[in-house]
C-alpha cells in the first residue's frame, strides 16, 4: 500500500499507524470531527480522552519521557490549540518529542475570524521546534511524517501540524514514511574527533574532574546511559546530574554525588565549584545550575557535549565544545581513552574523593522528624523506602518545594523513570503526565508527587484516570501553602506572604470519592507507613492527602545571584542571605 | 557553518545576568541565510530576533531559486562577538534554514543597497540636486517640473551620505531596500 487515494482524515490515522503510534491523547471539537470519525472506525490506535487540552500535551510528554518514543496529541482549532500552548512550551524547554495535531477552520475561511479560529501556527511558532499548516491533502501524509522526523531527530522537541477541516475531508495521495521528504533535516551526531581527543587527554591528567550530566543523556537513548555508566566506572570520576538527567547514572552507583543546582546537594555543588575539569554531557548550563555565572566553577577547564550548537557558549564559555549526540560522543571518548591506555591521575582522584567525602559528611539532607507533624522530607523518605524496590516504578512531580524534595530524597537507578517539568516549571504538569506514563506502562507503579496547589491546576484529569482505569497514585504534600513562593517571600520579601496560601481547599478524600477514586488522608507520622501501604495496595487511582509541616523550607539552597560555594544549608543561615541583586532574579 | 569559532575570552550572558551588555565591543555583521521558501519562514527568523532580543539593522528577503523554492535572507545585525555567535547558532537550528554565512568574517564580500529619493524643488536647489545625483551616479527614474525621483545603488554608507546631501535640497520621501550581499570570488556561499 505505497500509494493510495484516501481522505485527509483517513491519512492522519494511516500516518500515525505507520509511525508506530499506539496511543493518542486528545479532545474532539468541530474542526477535528472528520479525524475523530476515522478514529472511531479503527482499532490500531487507542485514544485517551483527556479533560483539558493542556492535560493532553502533558500526558503525551509523560508518555514520551517514560518510553523514549514520540507522544501524540489531537486537539481542535482555536481554544483547543491555545490550551495546548503551555504543554508545547514545556516540551520545548525540556526537549521532549511530541507531535500535536490541531484542527483548523477550512482553508477558505482562514483569516475571516471564523468560529474557533486562531492563528495556530503563528501562536505556536515560538513554542514549537517547528510547525506546519497543511493546505493541500496531497501534502498531509508527507508533512505528518516530517513532523515525527523533526520531533525525534537532533535535539528532540514538540512539533505541531495544523490541519484545516476541508483538507481532512478532501482526498489525496498517501505516502509512507519512507517516501516522505526528510533528508534536509539531519543534525550532526558525530562529535569532532580532535576535540574529543583533547578532552580525553585532559581526563588523563585531571586531579579534580567531575561529570555534569543532563537530560541529553536520557534523550540520546539507552545506549548513552550504558556508555556513561561504563565511562564513570572505568575512570572513577564523580558524577552529578541536573534535575532532568536523574537516572542516567544510578543513584545507588558508587560515584554518584546527587543532584546539583539551586537545591542540589552540597557535595555536588562544591565539586562543581572546585573541580579542575568539568565534563558537561547533555546539560545546558541552566541558570538554576550555574548560579552567578561570573563565579561559576572559576578554576576549571570545561568540556560541553551537546547536540544543539546553540547551547554551546550560550551561558558559560567552554574550552572543549563538542557538537554531537551523547551516545556517539561517549562511544568515541571511551574508544579513544581505552586506546591511549586507560590512564587517569589516580593519586589526584583519590585525594579528590577524600575531599568529596568530607563535604558529604556535612549530610546536607539531614532533617529531624520529631513531634506529631509530618515533615515533607520524612514523607518522601518513607515513600522512597516503601517503593524503591518495586520492580517498575515511575515518579512524576508537579512544580515547587515537593519537586525539589522528591529529587533530593528519591533515588533513580534507571533512565525514563522520572518525569518532571524542569525548564518551564509548569505547575499542573505532574498529574496528566502520570496518566501518560500509566498509559505507556499499564502494570507499573506510577506516583505523582504533588503539592496541593499544583495538583489543583489540572485536577480535572481525575475523570481521565477513572475512565481509563489508570491506577495513578497522587501523593500530595499538603501544606496549604504555595510552598516555594512562601519560602521566597520569607527569604526575600520580609516575610510578607502575599497570596501564597489558598483558603477553601477541597477535602481531598471527598474529592477522590466524588470521582469514584480512593482518598486517603494522613496527618500523623506514626500512621504514615500504613497509609502509604494502603495507597500502594489499592488497585485504582488514589488521592493521598499528606498533611505536612506548613512552613518547612527547602534546603540546601543556593540563593539566586550567588556562587555555588555560598550555599545555605538550613534555617540558621538564611538571614539576609539574598542581596538586592539576587532578588531581581527568579 | 560552525558555531564554535568563538574568540577566546568572549564571555557570554544568561537571561538573568545583570551585567552591562555593552561591556564588550559591539560589532556589525552581515549574515546570509539560505532558507526554504515556505510559509512563515521569515516570521521564524524575525521572531527569533525579537524573542531573544537581538538587533536587526536591515533585513532583505527574496526567492533566489524559483525551481528549488529557496530564498536568501540578508540580515545586518549588531552585537558582541558572543551574541553574534549565538545568533548564527540559533538561526542554524531553525528547521527550514539550510545555511548560515557570516559574510563579515568569511572573507571579503560586497554589499549593496538600493534607495529611491523623492526631491522637490525649483531653481538653484533643483539644479544642485541633479548635479549631486550625477556625482553619486544616481539615476532619475521619475520627473515632474518640480520634483525628481532618484534611484541610487551602493553601500549603505553611500546612500546615507546621499540622503544627507538631499535633505536641504527638498527631500520629501525615501525608500530603501536594505542590504543585499555576496561573498567575493568564485565560490558560492
Amino acid at each position: 500500500m505505497s500509494k493510495t487515494q484516501m481522505t485527509g482524515a483517513r491519512m492522519v490515522v494511516e500516518a500515525l499507524k505507520d509511525q508506530g503510534v499506539e496511543v493518542v491523547f486528545g479532545y474532539p471539537g468541530g474542526a477535528v470531527l472528520p479525524i475523530y470519525d476515522e478514529i472511531f472506525q479503527q482499532n490500531h490506535i487507542k485514544h485517551v480522552l483527556v479533560r483539558h487540552e493542556q492535560g493532553a500535551v502533558h500526558a503525551a510528554e509523560g508518555y514520551a519521557r517514560s518510553t523514549g518514543k514520540v507522544g501524540v496529541c489531537l486537539v481542535t482549532s482555536g481554544p483547543g490549540a491555545t490550551n495546548a500552548v503551555t504543554g508545547l512550551t514545556d516540551a520545548l524547554m525540556d526537549s521532549i518529542p511530541i507531535v500535536v495535531l490541531t484542527g483548523q477552520v477550512p482553508t477558505f475561511m482562514i483569516g475571516n475570524d471564523a468560529f474557533q479560529e486562531a492563528d495556530t501556527v503563528g501562536i505556536t511558532r515560538p513554542c514549537t521546534k517547528h510547525n506546519w499548516l497543511v493546505k493541500e491533502t496531497d501534502r498531509l501524509a508527507d508533512t505528518i511524517h516530517q513532523a515525527f522526523h523533526v520531533a525525534m531527530k537532533g535535539r528532540p522537541g514538540p512539533v505541531l501540524v495544523d490541519i484545516p477541516k476541508d483538507v481532512q475531508f478532501a482526498s489525496g495521495t498517501y505516502v509512507s514514511p519512507k517516501q516522505a521528504r526528510t533528508s534536509h533535516y539531519q543534525p550532526q551526531v558525530k562529535g569532532d574527533i580532535e576535540t574529543i581527543t583533547k578532552l580525553v587527554a585532559a581526563m588523563e591528567t585531571a586531579k579534580r574532574p567531575v561529570f555534569y550530566t543532563g537530560g541529553g543523556v536520557i534523550n540520546s537513548g539507552i545506549a548513552a546511559t550504558q556508555l556513561l555508566r561504563e565511562l564513570v566506572e572505568a575512570t572513577g570520576f564523580p558524577v552529578t546530574s541536573t534535575l532532568m538527567g536523574l537516572g542516567a547514572y544510578p543513584a545507588n552507583g558508587k560515584h554518584w554525588l546527587g543532584m546539583l543546582g539551586m537545591h542540589g546537594l552540597y557535595e555536588a555543588n562544591l565539586a562543581m565549584h572546585d573541580c579542575d575539569l568539568m565534563i558537561n554531557i547533555g546539560a545546558r548550563f541552566d541558570d538554576r545550575i550555574t548560579g552567578r555565572v561570573q563565579d561559576f566553577s572559576p578554576r576549571s577547564k570545561k568540556a560541553h557535549v551537546d547536540i544543539d550548537p546553540s547551547s554551546i557558549n550560550k551561558v558559560i564559555h567552554v574550552d572543549m565544545p563538542i557538537v554531537g549526540d551523547v551516545a556517539h560522543v561517549l562511544e568515541d571518548m571511551l574508544r579513544i581513552w581505552k586506546s591511549r591506555g586507560r590512564k587517569t591521575n589516580a593519586e589526584g582522584i583519590r585525594k579528590w574523593w577524600t575531599q568529596i567525602e568530607e563535604w558529604r559528611a556535612v549530610d546536607c539532607l539531614k532533617f529531624e522528624q520529631n513531634g506529631k507533624i509530618i515533615k515533607p522530607q520524612y514523607a518522601l523518605s518513607r515513600l522512597e523506602a516503601l517503593t524503591k524496590d518495586h520492580a517498575d516504578r515511575y515518579i512524576c512531580t508537579e512544580v515547587g518545594q515537593h519537586q525539589m524534595w522528591a529529587a533530593q530524597y528519591m533515588g533513580f537507578n534507571e533512565p525514563n523513570r522520572w518525569m518532571t517539568s524542569g525548564g518551564l516549571g509548569t505547575m499542573g504538569y505532574g498529574f496528566p503526565a502520570s496518566i501518560g506514563v500509566q498509559m505507556a506502562h499499564p502494570g507499573a507503579l506510577v506516583i505523582n508527587v504533588a503539592g496541593e496547589a499544583s495538583w489543583l491546576m489540572n485536577m480535572q484529569e481525575m475523570g481521565t484516570a477513572m475512565q481509563f482505569r489508570l491506577p495513578v497514585k497522587q501523593f500530595i504534600l499538603n501544606n496549604e501553602r504555595l510552598g516555594m513562593v512562601r519560602q521566597w517571600q520569607e527569604l526575600l520579601h520580609g516575610e510578607r506572604y502575599s497570596h501564597s496560601w489558598s483558603e477553601s481547599l477541597p477535602d481531598f478524600v471527598k474529592l477522590a470519592e466524588a470521582f469514584g477514586a480512593k482518598g486517603i488522608r494522613c496527618d500523623d507520622p506514626d500512621n504514615l507507613d500504613e497509609a502509604i501501604k494502603e495507597m500502594l495496595a489499592y488497585d485504582g487511582p488514589v488521592i493521598f492527602d499528606c498533611m505536612v509541616e506548613k512552613h518547612e523550607n527547602c534546603f540546601p539552597m543556593i540563593p539566586s545571584g550567588e556562587a555555588h560555594n555560598k550555599m545555605l544549608l538550613g534555617e540558621a543561615s538564611t538571614k539576609d542571605a539574598i542581596g538586592s541583586k539576587g532578588a531581581v532574579m527568579v | 557553518m560552525s558555531a564554535l569559532k568563538i574568540k577566546k575570552g568572549s564571555s557570554s550572558h544568561s537571561a538573568y545576568d545583570l551585567r552591562d551588555p555593552h561591556a564588550e565591543a559591539i560589532e556589525r555583521h552581515t549574515l546570509a541565510v539560505v532558507v526554504d521558501n515556505e510559509a512563515g519562514v521569515l516570521a521564524r527568523v524575525i521572531g527569533l530576533f525579537s524573542g531573544r532580543g537581538y538587533n536587526i539593522e536591515s533585513l532583505t528577503v527574496a526567492e533566489t531559486d524559483h525551481t528549488g523554492h529557496v530564498s536568501r535572507i540578508t540580515i545586518v545585525t549588531t552585537g558582541t562577538p558572543s551574541v553574534i555567535e549565538q545568533i548564527k547558532a540559533q538561526l542554524g537550528r531553525i528547521v527550514p534554514v539550510h545555511e548560515v554565512h557570516d559574510l563579515t568574517v568569511e572573507g571579503p564580500s560586497v554589499e549593496r543597497e538600493l534607495g529611491l529619493f523623492k526631491v522637490a524643488g525649483t531653481g538653484e536647489k533643483r539644479v544642485e540636486a541633479l548635479r549631486l545625483a550625477d556625482i553619486f551616479r544616481a539615476n532619475v527614474v521619475d520627473s515632474t517640473l518640480e520634483s525628481f525621483v532618484f534611484e541610487i545603488t551602493g553601500t549603505p554608507e553611500k546612500i546615507d551620505a546621499f540622503a544627507e546631501l538631499m535633505r536641504p535640497l527638498g527631500l520629501l520621501e525615501v525608500a530603501r531596500t536594505g542590504v543585499a550581499a555576496l561573498a567575493r570570488g568564485d565560490t558560492s556561499k
